[in-house]
């Protein structure tokens, strides 16, 4: 029943994916009422989800593609093997 | 398609006609570039060495699919196999009487509340891409798949062969390291 601060973030992290187990929600709630240090960590953690939410798309997923040196240099590589 | 009619493999094509798309599938995963492309080279390797064993059941993008998957896996397992050098920054005792416990220079400490308000801001985009680069390899790889490709955790499982367990301690173990890294990177100053 009792959580270490080790295994309530664990939950506090999967509960950012909604994944947590009902049962998971009720022992990590009360560790969080009692665990000032766990309260912060769940308080930030919900901020880094936002921050990554939010830059997702502009920075964190760069377009990138294979350029057309770097294919015709597989396909080049790729002759080489399919003669042999 | 009929069943009759069989598929065909057509090495010479293959480039032409998969390299982006075996790319773009691939980088979605291990997100470096380079690392990306010789995946997809390898792949092409093996599957030309494999021609034989292929039936003509699948197309062949789904087959050459099936052997970049395993190609992906084998890169999962060598980067997780690299021991000492790629471990995570531990926030808690692992042992001892104190197993569990916030280790003391890892507890969160107030953020800026002035900064906590300006998340839009562009440069906290480029400090967070930062503090994921440095997560080890396997870490970072797992939690963009998890938090930015927003795959199931089922489909993780099955893709690189761990268990949900498995998945939840990493995830786990780099938003530890991630919150710490942004709170020193980002919402201190």
């Amino acid at each position: 029943m009792k959580l270490t601060c080790d295994e309530a973030t664990a939950l506090c992290d999967k509960n950012q994916y909604n994944e947590t187990t009902l049962w998971e929600k009720v022992k990590l709630n009360i560790h969080l009422f009692l665990c000032k240090k766990c309260g912060l960590y769940s308080k930030q953690n919900h901020v880094v989800t936002k921050c990554v939410e939010i830059h997702k798309d502009s920075k964190l997923i760069k377009e990138d593609f294979l350029s057309e040196e770097e294919k015709e240099h597989i396909k080049e590589e790729l002759e080489i093997k399919i003669n042999q | 398609m009929p069943l009759t009619n069989k598929q065909k493999l057509n090495p010479t094509k293959w480039v032409i006609l998969h390299a982006d798309y075996l790319f773009n599938y691939t980088i979605s995963r291990v997100s470096n570039h380079d690392i990306a492309k010789d995946i997809v080279q390898d792949t092409f390797f093996a599957a030309l060495k494999a021609k034989d064993n292929f039936q003509g059941k699948a197309s062949e993008r789904t087959w050459l699919i099936a052997i970049l998957k395993r190609k992906i896996i084998d890169y999962y397992r060598k980067i997780n196999s690299v021991k000492g050098k790629a471990e995570v920054k531990m926030s808690f005792y692992t042992d001892g009487d104190r197993e569990g416990e916030w280790i003391e220079e890892c507890v969160p400490t107030n953020w800026n509340n002035e900064i906590e308000k300006s998340i839009e801001n562009d440069e906290l985009g480029v400090a967070l891409e930062k503090c994921i680069e440095d997560l080890p390899e396997k870490y970072a790889m797992v939690f963009k798949m998890k938090t930015i490709q927003q795959f199931e955790t089922e489909e993780i499982c099955k893709e690189l062969e761990i268990t949900s367990s498995n998945l939840w301690v990493i995830i786990h173990r780099a938003r530890t390291q991630l919150r710490k890294c942004m709170e020193e990177s980002w919402f201190k100053n």
